[in-house]
C-alpha cells in the first residue's frame, strides 16, 4: 500500500503532460478538425522551453524562468499549429497530411534549432527544472487539472464553447446560425497547439534537464488514442490519460513492485495502444466521434 | 467539370496546365522546399551553397586528390533508396484504394523483426536471405491486411489503427528481439552470411540486391494496379466506393486486400534495411527508425504512381546520404528533415490549388455569359 501510494507523485507526473495534449486535442476534434501533429507540438514547445530556462537560468534569472519558459514553449508551438489551421481550414487540406507534414517538420527543426543555439543536437542541460511541492506533487498536476476544469467549464457551460462542439457535430447548421466556422475551427487549433506546447514544456522542466530527439517518444499519440478511448468528453479523457500514463509509469516503476518484477517493461508500453484498438473495435458499431471531424468546410454559396 | 472547361475554353493557358498536372506541381513543391531551406540556412549564417554541393555529391560522386572519380556516395544513395521507395509504394497503394496508410512504419518493423528472428534461429542453407524476404513480406502484408480487416468489417479508422498498431509492432519487437542470441540493449549477435543481401556495382558502398528487388517491386505494383482487374477494382473503390459497390465490386474484400499488398511492401523494406544494412548484426530497436513516415512523404511527392514514388524515393535518398557529408561541411544535417517536413506541408498546401482552379472556372463562367 504504501508502494502505491510513494508512486503517486511519479505517475500525476507522467499523466499530466498526456491529459494537457489529450485536451487540446479533445477541443481541437470537437471543434472539428482532426490534429495528429499533437507529437510534433509537443516537441517545438519541449524544445522552445527547454532553450529558453536554459538561456535565462545561464543569465542569471532563474526566478521567473520557468514561467517564462512555459510560456515561450506555448507561443511557439502555436505558431506552428497556425501551418495547420491555415491548410486544414483556409486551403481545406487533408488533415492527416499536414499533420504529418508538422510532425515531420518538428523532428528538424527542434534539432535543427539545437545545432544552431548549442552546437549539438540536443539543448544544453539547465540545473533546476519544476520542484515539487510538499505533497511530492509537480505543479504540473495542478496545471493539468486546471487545464481540464476549464476546459469542461468552457466546452459545456459557455455559449462559445457550444458554438465550437455544434462546429464538430454539423458546421452548415451553426453557419446558418450565424456562427462564424471557420473562426471557431481556428481556437481549436491554436487551443491544442498551446496546451500541445505547455505539455511538452512540462515534460522537459519535470522529468529531464534537456531536450533531445527522444524526449517526446509517442506522448502525443498517446494523447491521440485517450482522445479516442475517452469518447471525446473531459471526465473520458482523463480517465483515459490516467489509465495510459499510469501504463507508461509502470514501464518505468514496475521494478519497485514485486509482482511486477518478472514483467518486461515493453508490455507496460503497448498497453495504452492495444487497450484503444481493442476498445475501438468492441464499440465499433456506436460512434463517439465528432461527426464532421476531419471534413473541411466550404460556407455555402449561390 | 473538366470537359465544360474545354469546350469554354480550348486554349489552356500555362497556369492552367500547371494547376491540372500533378507532376508540375509536385516539382515546385519540391524545389520551394529547397528554397525554404536554402533561405533558412543563410538566415542562420551557414553557407547554402554548402548545402547545395553536399547534395550534387550525394548525386553524381565526387573527384577524389589524384583526381579518380569516388562514386562510394552515389552507391549509398541508391541503397538508402531503397526503403523509401517501398515504404513509399506502402502508401501510395493504399491511397489509390482510398485509404490512409501511416502504418508503413509498424509494418516496417513486423518485417525486420521475423526476418531477424528467422536469420539468428533457423540453422543456415543457401538463399537464406530469400526466405527472409520472402517472410518479411508475407507478416508485413498480415501487419498491414489487419488494419484492412478492422477498417472494412468494424469501421475502425485506418489513421487511429496504424499509429496504434505501430507502437504495438516497435514494444513487440523489442520484446522478440531481447530475447534472440546474443542480444544485448541495441543489437542482436551477427546475422548468418547466408542470410545478407549480395553486394555490386560499388563494392566500396552498401549498394546490393535489394535495389533490383525494389524495381521489381515497382513494376509489381504497376502492374497490379494498372494491369489487373484486381488494381481496376482497387482503383474503382478508391474513386467512389459507392459507386464500386453498386458495380459489383466487393468493396469489404478490396480494402483488406489492399492493405495488405500495401503492407508487403513495407515489410520488404524492413528485411532488405536489416539484411543489406552496414551493420551485420540484428538490431533491438529503440525508438522508430521514421522510414515508414518519410515513405507517406515520398509516395505525396511521387503522386502515387510507381514512376513517380521511384523518383521521389531517389530524391529522398539523395537527401539521407547528403547529411553525411553536410556535416562535414558546417551544415546541420537535420536541414534534410525539415526539407522533409516542409514538402509534406506544402503537399498538403497543394489542395489550395483547387480553390484556385475552382475560381478561375467561375470567372471563365462569368466572362463567357456576359459576352
Amino acid at each position: 500500500m504504501n508502494l502505491i501510494i510513494s508512486s503517486i507523485p511519479t505517475i500525476l507526473m507522467i499523466v499530466s503532460p498526456i491529459l494537457i495534449t489529450a485536451i487540446g486535442g479533445m477541443i481541437c476534434e470537437r471543434s472539428g478538425v482532426v490534429n495528429i501533429a499533437l507529437e510534433g507540438l509537443m516537441g517545438i514547445g519541449a524544445c522552445a522551453c527547454a532553450s529558453t530556462h536554459y538561456l535565462m537560468e545561464a543569465g542569471g534569472s532563474g526566478r521567473y524562468s520557468l514561467v517564462v519558459a512555459l510560456l515561450i514553449g506555448m507561443v511557439i508551438s502555436a505558431l506552428f499549429s497556425l501551418i495547420h489551421a491555415v491548410a486544414a481550414i483556409n486551403f481545406n487540406a487533408d488533415q492527416t497530411i499536414s499533420g504529418t507534414g508538422i510532425n515531420l517538420l518538428a523532428d528538424g527543426v527542434t534539432i535543427f534549432a539545437s545545432q544552431i543555439l548549442f552546437h549539438a543536437d540536443r539543448t544544453k542541460e539547465f540545473r533546476i527544472g519544476m520542484t515539487t511541492d510538499a505533497l511530492g506533487l509537480y505543479p504540473t498536476a495542478y496545471i493539468a487539472l486546471a487545464v481540464v476544469l476549464i476546459a469542461w467549464f468552457v466546452l459545456y457551460k459557455t455559449p462559445f464553447g457550444l458554438h465550437l462542439r455544434a462546429c464538430g457535430e454539423h458546421p452548415a447548421a451553426a453557419e446558418s446560425v450565424g456562427i462564424n466556422v471557420r473562426r471557431i475551427r481556428y481556437v481549436g487549433v491554436i487551443t491544442s497547439g498551446v496546451l500541445s506546447g505547455l505539455a511538452g514544456g512540462c515534460i522537459v522542466l519535470t522529468q529531464t534537464i534537456q531536450y533531445t530527439s527522444n524526449t517526446i517518444n509517442g506522448r502525443g499519440f498517446i494523447a491521440i488514442a485517450a482522445v479516442a478511448f475517452g469518447r471525446w468528453t473531459p471526465l473520458g479523457v482523463t480517465g483515459a490519460a490516467f489509465l495510459f500514463g499510469t501504463a507508461q509509469a509502470l514501464s518505468v516503476i514496475a521494478t519497485n513492485f514485486p509482482a511486477l518484477k518478472s514483467i518486461p517493461s515493453e508490455v507496460f508500453n503497448i498497453i495504452p495502444y492495444a487497450i484503444t484498438l481493442i476498445t475501438l473495435i468492441i464499440f465499433s458499431g456506436k460512434d463517439y466521434a465528432p461527426r464532421a471531424s476531419g471534413q473541411p468546410f466550404t460556407e455555402a454559396r449561390s | 467539370m473538366s470537359s465544360n472547361e474545354k469546350t469554354l475554353k480550348p486554349r489552356r493557358s500555362f497556369i492552367d496546365w500547371f494547376l491540372n498536372s500533378n507532376g508540375a506541381t509536385s516539382v515546385a513543391v519540391v524545389l520551394l522546399g529547397f528554397l525554404v531551406a536554402i533561405i533558412l540556412v543563410a538566415l542562420v549564417g551557414k553557407k547554402p551553397g554548402n548545402l547545395l554541393r553536399s547534395l550534387l555529391i550525394s548525386m553524381v560522386g565526387q573527384k577524389n586528390n589524384r583526381g579518380v572519380w569516388n562514386f562510394r556516395y552515389v552507391g549509398e544513395t541508391l541503397a538508402y533508396s531503397v526503403p523509401f521507395v517501398l515504404t513509399g509504394l506502402t502508401m501510395a497503394f493504399a491511397c489509390r484504394v482510398g485509404l490512409f496508410n501511416i502504418g508503413g512504419e509498424g509494418q516496417y518493423v513486423v518485417g525486420m523483426t521475423v526476418a531477424q528472428a528467422f536469420a539468428l534461429l533457423v540453422k543456415p542453407f543457401p538463399g537464406m536471405w530469400i526466405a527472409c524476404l520472402l517472410l518479411a513480406t508475407l507478416c508485413g502484408a498480415l501487419w498491414g491486411g489487419l488494419v484492412g480487416v478492422l477498417k472494412a468489417k468494424y469501421q475502425v479508422s485506418e489513421v487511429v489503427a496504424t499509429i496504434m498498431l505501430n507502437y504495438v509492432a516497435l514494444y513487440g519487437s523489442r520484446l522478440i528481439s531481447l530475447n534472440l542470441p546474443g542480444a544485448n540493449t541495441y543489437k542482436t549477435g551477427p546475422l548468418p552470411s547466408q542470410a545478407l543481401l549480395q553486394k555490386f556495382l560499388i563494392p566500396t558502398s552498401n549498394l546490393n540486391i535489394a535495389f533490383f528487388i525494389m524495381i521489381f517491386a515497382c513494376v509489381v505494383y504497376w502492374f497490379i494496379m494498372e494491369k489487373t482487374r484486381l488494381g481496376f477494382g482497387f482503383r474503382a473503390t478508391g474513386l467512389n466506393k459507392e459507386a464500386a459497390r453498386c458495380s459489383g465490386i466487393n468493396v469489404v474484400k478490396n480494402i483488406g486486400l489492399a492493405m495488405a499488398i500495401s503492407g508487403a511492401f513495407s515489410g520488404l523494406a524492413g528485411a532488405c534495411v536489416l539484411l543489406g544494412g552496414a551493420f551485420t548484426s540484428g538490431r533491438v530497436l529503440s525508438a522508430q527508425d521514421g522510414y515508414g513516415f518519410m515513405g507517406i512523404a515520398v509516395a505525396l511527392v511521387g503522386n502515387n504512381t510507381a514512376v513517380g514514388t521511384f523518383i521521389a524515393g531517389i530524391l529522398f535518398g539523395i537527401l539521407k546520404e547528403a547529411q553525411s557529408i553536410m556535416q562535414t561541411m558546417d551544415i546541420p544535417k537535420e536541414i534534410t528533415y525539415i526539407i522533409q517536413g516542409l514538402i509534406v506541408v506544402f503537399i498538403a498546401l497543394r489542395s489550395g490549388l483547387e480553390l484556385i482552379k475552382q475560381q478561375r472556372a467561375k470567372a471563365r463562367v462569368r466572362k463567357e455569359a456576359s459576352k
